[in-house]
């Protein structure tokens, strides 16, 4: 069992269970992402609120960091090391036939990293450490933190923003083209019949992850901005 | 037809190698690929110089010698072929061909375009067998396997140890050969016995020999001379990874 | 002639070898760690010997030109293996399968040793599939048998076309086992150059390291050679392009006896000569016998397409002229049946060479998935290169050489003349007479290798054990291997203009035309002055570039090339020496009416096993008389 966390298919297996947790993760946030579509901000609110104030999500939000650190870490240790497999490149490009988001996982993952920081910056560290505005609903008996107006505001003034998480939306779409039914083929849950199933899962899954963040933003463009 | 060939050339282990440009008039369309490289070679020691070296022995795609990287990728253009198997009717006169030897920390060039492939051996020797001694078999009707699991396995026996898929994956990772191994010996009751140990052991080496780890790209399986599909790399991450929670041998 | 002793054990054939093992004598477990063996070739025959013989606790050394064990020739047969299982109910016994072969080999083989081989066979299939060699089953899970060529019942195990390479697997994964367990030293990339011999006994050899070109010094106590056939010889063959010779040829010139050099088994189903670069053929296998049928047609010089040809101007010729068998008649009948309705101007394809494989009725009767699910690989095989579909167009075939029975001449021991040297496999000659029958020779190299050679080797052994490994300082490996490098040198001093390959290729020539599919009198004898010819102009005027100490692909082929222009001088003379027709031997002038292979057995009844004097003399003829006291010698009739 030692050798299994420094073997190749140990660190993979762990790649794919943090892998797998975190588009779990991406499913609930696009979730309650979903509800800033709906009304003026008052289900997301309560949504939001709910969040934050749960007591699981204390335990939740840090073994979140830790599942997109180990992610990372691994990731950047996998690709290190299969990089030094090939000391020496070929000069023509390898032609194989393979999908390009596969050959590239760490570059679009590089890029939804930074993405994630820009996500961070604009939400989580504010919501987190900063003060935000109260709203009032039912007549002032209930009392939330207004997050429907950061959001919504970030979105409807600045239009780079929109841009910008439309961006991270297709990168993160190519990422999990490949990464979620890779998840399943690295923890051996797939054989020749779910292959081409989990492939079209695969695609299902990031057209409603990616395609859901994206069109929050696209949203807020369209119905303020333009 | 008149072609184009830029070949990597390195006089042995040690020493730094180049590409060399070289032209070929005459070539047929029906010529074989390494026919092409065996009338370059006739030219080239007819004119005093030193002909390429590579591998190859059966020349019908099934004794895994020949392995050549062409115009980037290995095996050349075609699919479920050897190099041998590749023919001179999938180029134009006038193209361009370069051909490169497979790249892996784990096959080192040893001239020209010959790699060491030992790994695979001691790949092999870390578990790629039944223990089994002359002898002590029962009647080969004796153990009843279904006639799926005989073709699965078989399918995965069909592997010609050619490395192709070393040479084309971007890991340089050994991953396809050893779940072929892994899993035609899991898939029958002959090799259940061992399996665990197979695996473990199996993929320690193939770690141990440089090789990159699986990141299930499938270009392994696409460039695979025999067509040896990827599903078995899941079977060999599920034996592996059953092997790795189980209770210690 | 007292070297020749076949050692064959008294008492009824059936018992002869369960006798002989429980009498021979053993080594003991703690003896047997002090005692050597050099096996070279890790084919079918090589590695399961090499890993029997570990596995029995002797210290293995195994030898190959590949880089790596897996790639011996062996791997590329295709069509099955037999053993007399009679799982098929059909009639089938150890006895049917001796009298199969005995007959197949138009009985020119030793009874004992082809009787043995049967004995074995079923152990074989056993030890196969006890190694996880996914062997074709029926949907209940037992084992599946199909049809081979020259016999009535199914007893060929298979895995689908590619049979050779899954039980070579089988037998280099055992290799592999005990080379981890320390019992094997694997030395691949080694070309064998000579053989050494110490008092008269075989303890050694020098290699080339073909990295380095290093000459090496091995020694042991005894020396197996499991180095395959020599159909090369032919250029153009279904062998590797690297098969050669060699290494049996070296210990003929240190003394071990030639038996039947000239018997070589051609394959009637090879994929025709395509074009003048190739240096190889591709060989289809038998079993497409079983379901395609041969045919020409009717009309010299028909050029229609294949498919417009009805089927009243069709000459099914084999069906003709064997109703019996049809087209499942042995090699060299159907091959020489196919060469002689192209020489009459009936062939078909560009160059005339070559006759029709046809599966249209297979496809109609059976389905095209039922016929893909048997020959799919070589279906794919043929179209790769040809870029026809066979399930579509009848494939086209020629005969190519492809099998030499002829081979190092053994006794029952399989030990050649030379004590301590033995031979195994394709390598000596013993037990497919004039002819081989396909999927036996897989049966042959596996049964010599796993059952024969590691009970037989002890009888030899019992008298070492006090025998310390030789020095490889030795005076005697001093000079073999002063006298390899002498001759390397000489390779590249000539510094002429012809290549390698291109004397090769003249050699082939030669071979196939005088020496291949039928023989006379007139053109072996000239081809004896034309190989002699060759042979001086190869010793002046050969091109080799580079230098010896280095991996150096021309020089190897030299090396094999010189060998072979020495043994070809040999085949031609066992062929000349042979006025009759037997198995695949055919002499123009001894034929039937009816155009078949025509047995003196007054006079030829006999192996021919050839001594060598000295590269200027004429070798001697050794005659080994064969007793059959099992089976009556009667014509060999498929009608």
């Amino acid at each position: 069992m030692s050798k299994f966390f420094t073997s190749s298919i140990g660190q993979k297996f762990f790649m794919s269970i943090t892998g797998l947790f975190l588009m779990l993760f991406l499913l609930v946030h696009l979730t309650i992402n979903s509800l800033l579509l709906f009304g003026d901000g008052e289900i997301f609110n309560m949504a939001a609120n709910f969040m934050s104030s749960n007591p699981i999500m204390k335990v939740i939000e840090p073994v979140l960091a830790i599942g997109f650190i180990l992610h990372i870490f691994y990731a950047s240790y996998i690709t290190l090391k299969n990089m030094m497999a090939r000391p020496f490149k070929y000069k023509v490009a390898n032609k194989t036939d393979a999908s390009w988001a596969s050959k590239n996982m760490y570059i679009l993952g590089g890029v939804i990293f930074i993405f994630l920081v820009i996500h961070l910056a604009n939400f989580f560290w504010k919501i987190k450490f900063g003060t935000i505005a109260s709203i009032s609903y039912d007549g002032g008996e209930t009392e939330l933190h207004d997050v429907y107006s950061l959001v919504s505001g970030v979105f409807k003034i600045w239009w780079w923003y929109d841009v910008i998480y439309i961006v991270g939306a297709i990168f993160l779409f190519l990422h999990l083209t490949h990464g979620f039914w890779s998840a399943f083929q690295t923890i051996g849950w797939d054989n020749d019949k779910w292959i081409y199933r989990l492939k079209i899962i695969s695609y299902i899954y990031a057209i409603i992850v990616a395609g859901g963040f994206a069109f929050i933003p696209l949203f807020f463009l369209i119905k303020y901005a333009i | 037809m008149k072609i184009k060939l830029n070949i990597w050339k390195q006089e042995n282990p040690k020493a730094k190698g180049r590409f060399e440009k070289f032209e070929l008039d005459g070539v047929a369309e029906e010529m074989s690929f390494l026919e092409m490289l065996d009338s370059l070679n006739e030219k080239l020691i007819k004119e005093g110089q030193i002909p390429v070296a590579f591998e190859h022995d059966c020349r019908e795609g099934i004794c895994g010698s020949c392995g050549l990287y062409i115009n980037g990728r290995p095996h050349g253009p075609g699919d479920e072929i050897g190099t041998c198997q590749l023919h001179m009717r999938a180029f134009k006169d006038g193209d361009s061909i370069t051909i490169e030897p497979w790249r892996a920390k784990g096959f080192p060039v040893i001239k020209d375009l010959i790699v060491d492939r030992n790994a695979f051996d001691k790949i092999m020797s870390a578990g790629g067998f039944v223990s089994v001694d002359t002898g002590q078999a029962a009647d080969g009707n004796a153990i009843l396997i279904s006639k799926i699991a005989a073709d699965k396995a078989f399918d995965a026996a069909a592997c010609i140890g050619c490395g192709a898929c070393v040479a084309a994956c971007k890991n340089s990772s050994a991953t396809l050969f050893v779940a072929a191994k892994v899993s035609q010996l899991a898939l029958l009751p002959q090799g259940k016995v061992e399996a665990k140990r197979r695996a473990l052991n199996m993929i320690a080496k193939m770690d141990e020999l440089g090789f990159g780890s699986c990141t299930n790209t499938g270009a392994c399986e696409a460039e695979c001379p025999k067509g040896i599909s990827i599903d078995y790399i899941a079977m060999l991450n599920r034996e592996y990874l059953c092997a790795s929670f189980s209770e210690a041998e | 002639m007292s070297k020749l002793d076949s050692k064959i054990p008294e008492g009824p054939l059936a018992e002869k070898w369960s006798k002989y093992k429980a009498s021979m004598k053993l080594v003991s477990p703690l003896n047997k760690k002090k005692l050597d063996i050099i096996v070279v070739g890790t084919g079918i025959a090589g590695a399961p010997a090499a890993a029997s013989l570990a596995e029995l606790g002797y210290n293995v050394k195994s030898f190959c030109f590949q880089d790596t064990a897996r790639r011996a020739h062996s791997v590329a047969a295709q069509g099955g293996i037999n053993a007399a299982k009679n799982y098929k109910n059909d009639g089938d016994s150890v006895y049917r399968l001796f009298y199969d072969m005995i007959k197949g080999g138009d009985f020119r083989a030793r009874e004992a040793n082809v009787y043995r081989i049967a004995e074995v066979s079923n152990a074989i299939i056993d030890q196969f599939t006890a190694q996880g060699v996914p062997f074709a089953r029926e949907y209940g899970g037992t084992l599946a048998n199909r049809t081979f060529g020259g016999v009535q019942v199914s007893r060929t195990f298979y895995a689908q076309g590619q049979t050779g390479q899954q039980i070579l697997l089988g037998g280099y994964s055992a290799l592999k086992r005990q080379v981890a367990l320390g019992k094997v030293k694997m030395f691949s990339r080694r070309q064998m150059l000579d053989l050494v011999i110490i008092d008269g006994k075989a303890r050694g050899i020098i290699t080339r390291n073909l990295v380095t070109g290093e000459i090496e010094k091995h020694s042991a106590h005894a020396v197996v050679l499991a180095t395959g056939g020599y159909g090369t010889i032919y250029y153009l063959s279904t062998l590797a392009v690297n098969s050669n010779g060699s290494a049996a040829w070296q210990a003929y010139k240190k003394g071990a006896y030639f038996g039947n050099p000239s018997f070589v088994q051609i394959h009637p189903t090879s994929i025709p000569v395509l074009n003048d670069y190739q240096c190889k053929l591709t060989l289809m296998s038998e079993s497409l016998r079983n379901d395609g049928r041969i045919w020409v047609p009717k009309e010299k010089g028909d050029k229609r397409n294949p498919n417009e040809i009805p089927d009243e101007e069709r000459d099914y010729f084999l069906e003709r002229r064997y109703p019996a068998f049809g087209n499942l008649v042995p090699r060299d009948v159907a091959s020489r049946a196919a060469k002689e309705r192209c020489d009459s101007g009936f062939g078909v394809g560009k160059t005339g060479l070559a006759v029709y494989l046809d599966f249209r009725d297979a496809v109609k009767k059976q389905g095209e998935k039922a016929i893909k699910g048997k020959y799919g690989n070589l279906f794919d095989l043929y179209e790769k290169i040809t870029g026809d579909i066979p399930y579509k167009t009848p494939m086209m075939i020629y005969p190519a050489g492809h099998y030499t029975m002829g081979g190092l001449w053994v006794d029952y021991n399989l030990m050649t003349t030379i004590p301590g040297l033995f031979a195994i496999g394709e390598a000596n000659f013993s037990d497919h007479g004039a002819n081989r029958l396909g999927a036996s020779s897989l049966m042959q190299g596996a049964g010599d290798g796993y059952f024969i050679l590691p009970n037989t080797i002890s009888n030899y052994l019992a008298d070492e054990i006090s025998t310390k490994l030789p020095s490889t300082d030795a005076p005697e490996f001093e000079e073999a291997a002063k006298e390899a490098k002498v001759r390397l040198d000489k390779f590249l001093s000539i510094n002429g203009k012809q290549t390698a390959t291109s004397f090769h290729k003249r050699l082939g020539h030669i071979m196939w035309n005088y020496c291949g599919m039928s023989r006379n009198e007139e053109g072996l004898k000239k081809a004896l002055v034309m190989i002699d010819d060759l042979k001086k102009e190869f010793w002046s005027d050969l091109k080799i570039p580079g230098k010896a100490d280095e991996l150096n692909q021309e020089l190897e082929k030299a090396s094999r090339i010189a060998d072979f222009l020495e043994l070809a001088r040999l085949m031609v003379l066992d062929a000349l020496n042979r006025k009759e027709s037997c198995g695949a031997h055919f002499r123009e002038e001894s034929q039937t009416e009816g155009g078949e292979a025509q047995r003196i057995d007054s006079e030829y009844s006999f192996v021919a096993a050839w001594e060598y004097q000295g590269d200027d003399k004429e070798p001697v003829l050794h005659k080994e008389e064969l007793k059959f006291e099992n089976v009556e010698v009667k014509v060999r009739s498929y009608k």
